[in-house]
């Protein structure tokens, strides 16, 4: 196993461990994501994957090791702490606001990105402002046409677009994505590949994904993840050959 | 306002509060006081039951302890004219800073915690107010404290008689909804709204949801103190009685007959709940097992509340 710490890399992860009673969740991982690229970790259901996003977007605090963004160790910082500083997340499962339009929704994340919201009077719905963003955002997903839907009448693969859209929005440097195919069908994750390649070309993308299909298609680079340890991390296409990869992992699923 | 005259619901909250604004002239002109009365103290706890559904309804924070603030609004007229003080601009501030002051320290406290734990912990604080009033011998303790005269205003907006004394709560009754109106419509109630729902997704999103809820739980502990300044100068007398936290239990009772989450449903939730009390207690000395019925009746089959009720009326 190599680990290549690139000069110009936006996100560095330096020796994260996180143990759940006995379970180390999280062993000694190190990653560095390089800027512009997508950069996908794989590995079996319980690797870890979703703790690992976790404690990058500041919702769990590991044991030990740090996590450096654009140069700076965040570790302190908290959840929103982080995500004003340019690291958007979505969620594995779709946690959109189902009571609100898809238009609210992504108003909602562009309010987020404009500074603080002690603002006590003017009514939303009538700031342009918020509404011409959040709808530019949409665009870029697709879900433009369809803004003033509630969100909980539409499909699930709409709201996994909505999560992205949501994560646009923030105007991040870069986008950490827990499994952003999760329950989708066949044509829903072609859908959402496209639209991830487009999101890749301008963004920094760390993903967790299941469907591999999907992750060969757009990641740069790859880490698998077995048992919360990072067993190896390379371009697709060593990952492909890489033998142990091939025996632990790939070999069940890919066979 | 102006959207509310679109819909049918809408129209029969305005109508509602129209019939509000004029009803001392019908209950002069038909000599009823007694209703007056009974409308009046119907306001009041209908503005705190509105200030409750700011943090409860809109806010998703589950308050057991809200009339801790009802109590304070009303001391901070009983006090000051214990010591012959009757300026009403000196209880008014003194209730909003004293509000202000006691929901911050224990909104820090509380907001740390979540759900049921929230609710205890509400619950607790407004206990202790209540045993510290309930120990203040100066103040009369358990016997209360009798207010010999109300608050004073310039002439042109006293609140002498029992009708200006209405329109002073009234008038607060407007102002109050009007401000919670444009409240949970700005960036700022949108920021509560969604922590309700998903607060994890909220401080995904870049808030620093914490923050924003202390200033909505302060906001809300104000208004409900200066519905206590009425309540001190309708009632004339203050006991520590009404701070006990069965009192706030009432309160949250009255948001849910309303319909929590909705801007005029508390209000009517509080009205036919104080009018339901009062009718049935003529009828029967057994009217609390009549009208606990009723409330089960209402929590189970009456989802959404009055509110929901009216906006049927919109479809």
């Amino acid at each position: 196993m190599t680990q290549t710490m690139r000069a110009d890399s936006v996100l560095s992860i330096k020796s994260l461990c996180k143990n759940f009673g006995g379970i180390k969740a999280t062993d000694d991982v190190s990653l560095s994501v390089s800027r512009g690229g997508i950069h996908a970790v794989i590995g079996p259901n319980g690797a870890g994957k979703t703790t690992l996003i976790a404690q990058l977007s500041g919702q769990i605090t590991p044991d030990s090791g740090d996590i450096e963004f654009d140069g700076r160790s965040i570790l302190r910082a908290g959840m929103a702490q982080r995500a004003r500083a340019g690291l958007a997340r979505s969620f594995q499962i779709t946690s959109v606001f189902l009571e609100m339009t898809i238009l609210e929704n992504a108003m909602l994340a562009v309010q987020g990105a404009q500074g603080h919201s002690y603002r006590f009077w003017a009514p939303t719905h009538k700031d342009q402002g918020l509404a011409d963003i959040a709808m530019d955002h949409l665009m870029t997903v697709g879900l433009h046409h369809r803004s003033g839907r509630i969100v909980s009448s539409i499909s699930h693969g709409e709201q996994r677009q909505l999560e992205v859209a949501m994560a646009l929005a923030m105007q991040p440097q870069m986008l950490l994505l827990d499994e952003p195919m999760a329950g989708m069908g066949k044509e829903e994750t072609f859908r959402m590949i496209e639209i991830l390649s487009l999101v890749g070309a301008e963004k920094t993308i760390l993903m967790v994904e299941h469907d591999m299909d999907a992750v060969f298609s757009l990641a740069d680079q790859l880490s698998v993840l077995v048992n919360g340890r990072v067993i190896a991390t390379d371009s697709v296409a060593q990952i492909r050959s890489n033998p142990e990869v091939q025996k632990s992992y790939l070999g069940d699923s890919c066979a | 306002m102006v959207n509310l005259s679109c819909t049918r619901s809408g129209k029969v909250y305005l109508g509602m509060l129209f019939l509000l604004g004029i009803a001392p002239l019908l209950f002069q002109w038909t000599n009823q006081p007694f209703l007056l009365d009974l409308l009046s103290r119907g306001l009041i706890i209908g503005i705190a039951a509105l200030s409750l559904n700011l943090i409860l309804g809109y806010g998703g924070m589950i308050s057991l302890g809200h009339v801790a603030y009802l109590g304070i609004g009303a001391y901070c007229v009983g006090i000051p004219a214990y010591y012959d003080v009757y300026d009403g601009w000196i209880h008014l501030s003194l209730a909003i800073v004293t509000c202000a002051l006691f929901a911050l320290i224990t909104g820090a406290v509380s907001l740390r915690t979540k759900g049921v734990y929230f609710i205890m912990i509400t619950m607790a604080f407004s206990q202790m107010i209540y045993f510290i009033f309930l120990s203040l011998e100066e103040y009369g303790a358990d016997d209360g404290l009798v207010i010999y005269a109300r608050s004073e205003f310039p002439v042109w907006m006293n609140m002498e008689s029992a009708v200006s004394l209405y329109y002073w709560i009234f008038g607060l009754l407007i102002l109050t909804l009007f401000f919670i109106h444009r409240l949970v419509r700005s960036r700022f109630g949108r920021v509560i709204i969604g922590s309700k729902y998903n607060d994890l997704r909220m401080q995904s999103l870049g808030f620093n949801t914490y923050g924003y809820r202390l200033t909505c739980y302060v906001i809300s502990a104000v208004i409900c103190g200066l519905a206590g300044v009425l309540l001190g100068n309708f009632t004339s007398f203050i006991s520590p009685e009404m701070m006990s936290w069965t009192r706030s239990g009432e309160l949250i009772f009255m948001v849910i007959i309303g319909g929590t989450g909705s801007l005029f449903g508390p209000l009517f939730g509080a009205l036919s709940f104080l009018f339901l009390e009062e009718a049935l207690s003529l009828i029967t000395i057994y009217w609390h097992l009549i009208f606990g019925g009723l409330l089960i009746a209402l929590v189970l089959f009456g989802k959404g509340g009055i509110d929901a009720w009216l906006r049927k009326l919109d479809k």
